[in-house]
């Protein structure tokens, strides 16, 4: 496994660990501050108390909601895309899995601040955890809200190790770099830490490949349950367009369809701003972007045949919601959606000049609008519009549930910024082994499997 | 058995509103004030709708009261990750203030639209504080809450009928929204009971409830027909 390094292809990979980039410094500043902003925020709810958020009788969820599935999606981008990618072991996924993981890590943490953030009396959520208590009671195994909170942790917990365990080599490539340079120093003391005494031993390198391959294949129904859960969140009630069958597989593609979006874009914005052209090269957009349109045509699918299904069964209640979707208040911002997650990826990315690294980051960053939209349409527009008619409402956000929407981004772009400082967002022992892989192919006079070509 | 349950004749409702003002007294709810109550967070427990019946100049208003409906199979109890809102043996729909942490999913189950949340502490400027109920705890902000149908009377009525060692009688418990009911449109009582007024007036024909079809099993039953 000892392949050669690739001096001047890491370098790139190598300079925001070891040197110090001012870009990258001032990045985290700015992201940080608008970090910032979402902590004041849900301070300044806390101290008010919620009411100071824009939700009403009967909106009574509103953008935390909205923004707790969109980023539960998102966390979808990693843990799942990387997962298919090593159990079908496509070998160009060499240069994405970690920029995806981290993604999941990220997202994750994010969105699962936000069913904290939404609650009345957020200093009491450990309510929902199941620990015997001097209380006597235990919680309400019936709510898919306690279902939620025990999928999403168990997610947590297993793309945390997901993201780490293929970090061990390359914690052990940095920690032999910095023991070499400055011994003493702080990152050689955290990055001999973070590698866990990993040596390149056989043995070593055996359980390692073991334990990724079994959490890549355990990672995928895990993560299948999570979004299934959120969408249950919905369609358990009795309200109308929530209560539908169909929710639990769409809510999953359309967590993909999310997480391919974010993923395009970061993985273009770190392309140029790290100068990865070399990992991050077109054949990998390429190949992205046909998984990114097949995405758009099951999103597409799915969000006919949740809609057809309803008109055709033309419930009064439902339908209330379907014309506000249709040609009612919501219109423009659902055909909005329909544009930015269907049309306009399906006309860039069916053709080869559209799967290059720009166009798809455009595209991809349209579908991360489309795909907020939707759950804003099928958190509100369903709230909106209660069975008894009497209650029809209406919400718009105030400005601390737009303060915390834009800092979770913040947040998000943050924790981003910081991992790019700190630990190489292309892995590098594994595109190692496939440069040796496709060496050793090109100069083996033996046939070629096809698992190495691909 | 004991199951609580109410009346309502709409031919007989007038629509005062009567209710709504006895309700808030003897349930310590909160007025929220002009500009929230705007922004649809108005805290009614009962709440009077007006329907409009057949085309001008020929027009009838129709008031129906809708209040928490106890069903028996309650959609907003299973969704509480913790029992902050549960049945009790008396088939009343019980919130238990102080075990909520304010998901708020049981109003977004809830296909009446009856409960109300806390979106702020309630303000009972000088001299309305004295005019709270000492039997009736007042909520803190981020609490879901809706109609107890009164549980403190039942309490009380139970007490008395205990320290006089006999039954409890039909008649006995009145809600705060009964009693005050000028055109007495209002009736509660136990449905348990075969001999009380509110089974005798559920059985009328012309009774029906809310939504019915969603097989929630109300314990409100509205009367209608007639002129």
């Amino acid at each position: 496994m000892a392949a050669p390094a690739n001096t001047a292809k890491e370098a790139a990979l190598l300079r925001p660990i070891t040197g110090v980039r001012p870009g990258l410094i001032l990045g985290s500043l700015v992201t940080g501050a608008l970090a910032g902003l979402l902590f004041f925020s849900w301070g300044y709810q806390i101290k008010n108390d919620i009411g100071v958020a824009g939700i009403n009788r009967p909106v009574f969820w509103g953008f935390y909601i909205t923004n707790f599935v969109f980023w539960i999606g998102i966390s979808h981008a990693g843990t799942l895309i990387s997962a298919i990618l090593r159990v079908t072991s496509a070998e160009w996924r060499r240069p994405v899995t970690r920029c995806a993981e981290a993604i999941t890590v990220f997202a994750l943490t994010i969105g699962g601040l936000f069913p904290l953030i939404h609650l009345g009396r957020p200093w009491l959520f450990w309510f929902m955890i199941p620990f015997p208590n001097s209380r006597g009671l235990w919680p309400n195994f019936r709510s898919p809200l306690v279902w939620d909170m025990m999928a999403i942790g168990t997610y947590l917990t297993g793309s945390v190790l997901y993201l780490l365990l293929p970090l061990l080599p390359d914690m052990a490539i940095l920690r032999d770099r910095a023991m070499a340079e400055t011994p003493a120093s702080l990152k050689a003391r955290l990055f001999s830490f973070m590698a866990l005494g990993w040596r390149g031993t056989t043995q070593q390198w055996h359980s390692l490949e073991a334990g990724i391959k079994v959490m890549a294949v355990i990672i995928i129904p895990v993560a299948v349950s999570v979004h299934t859960i959120v969408s249950w969140d919905f369609s358990m009630t009795l309200a109308p367009m929530w209560h539908s069958t169909i929710f639990g597989p769409y809510f999953v593609v359309g967590a993909i369809y999310s997480g391919i979006g974010v993923l395009m874009v970061a993985m273009y914005l770190l392309r140029r701003g790290l100068g990865l052209q070399e990992y991050l090269n077109d054949k990998v957009f390429n190949n992205l972007g046909l998984l990114f349109v097949a995405f758009t045509v099951i999103w597409t699918y799915f969000t006919a045949a949740e809609h057809i299904t309803v008109w055709y069964g033309h419930e009064p209640s439902e339908m209330a919601v379907f014309w506000e979707r249709v040609s009612g208040d919501y219109a423009l911002v659902f055909w909005g959606m329909i544009l930015v997650n269907t049309v306009i990826p399906l006309a860039v990315l069916s053709f080869r000049w559209g799967r290059k690294p720009f166009a798809t980051a455009v595209v991809g960053f349209g579908v991360l609008i489309g795909m907020w939209i939707e759950r804003f349409l099928i958190v509100v527009g369903t709230l909106r519009l209660p069975r008894m008619e009497f209650t029809v409402g209406t919400y718009s956000p105030s400005w601390v549930e737009l303060g915390i929407l834009v800092g979770s981004f913040g947040m998000f772009a943050m924790l981003y910024f910081l991992f790019v400082q700190f630990a190489p967002i292309v892995s590098l022992w594994e595109v190692r082994e496939g440069d040796h892989i496709a060496g050793s192919a090109a100069a083996s006079p033996e046939p070629v499997t096809e698992e190495a070509v691909r | 058995m004991t199951r609580w349950g109410m009346v309502i004749d709409t031919d007989r409702c007038t629509g005062c509103g009567a209710c709504v003002v006895a309700c808030a007294a003897e349930n310590n709810i909160q007025t929220v004030g002009e500009e929230e109550a705007h922004n649809g967070r108005a805290m009614h427990w009962l709440r009077i709708e007006r329907h409009y019946e057949g085309t001008f100049p020929d027009v009838k208003v129709r008031f129906t009261p809708v209040l928490c409906q106890h069903c028996a199979a309650a959609p907003c109890e299973p969704v509480c990750p913790v029992y902050a809102t549960y049945r009790t043996p008396e088939g009343l729909n019980a919130m238990v203030y102080s075990r909520c942490i304010g998901t708020r999913y049981c109003a977004n189950n809830c296909p009446y639209t009856v409960r109300v949340f806390n979106w702020h502490d309630g303000e009972w400027p000088e001299p309305l504080e004295r005019q709270l109920n000492p039997d009736v705890s007042v909520r803190p902000a981020g609490v879901m809450e809706k109609c107890t149908f009164c549980v403190q009377r039942i309490q009380d009525a139970q007490d008395l009928a205990k320290d006089d060692d006999r039954e409890i009688g039909d008649g006995d418990v009145q809600t705060a929204c009964a009693q005050s009911c000028p055109a007495r449109a209002i009736v509660f009582g136990d449905l348990g009971n075969p001999a009380s007024e509110v089974v005798r007036l559920a059985r009328s024909e012309r009774s029906s409830q809310l939504l019915e079809d969603l097989g929630t099993h109300p314990s409100v039953f509205y009367l209608r027909g007639g002129e």
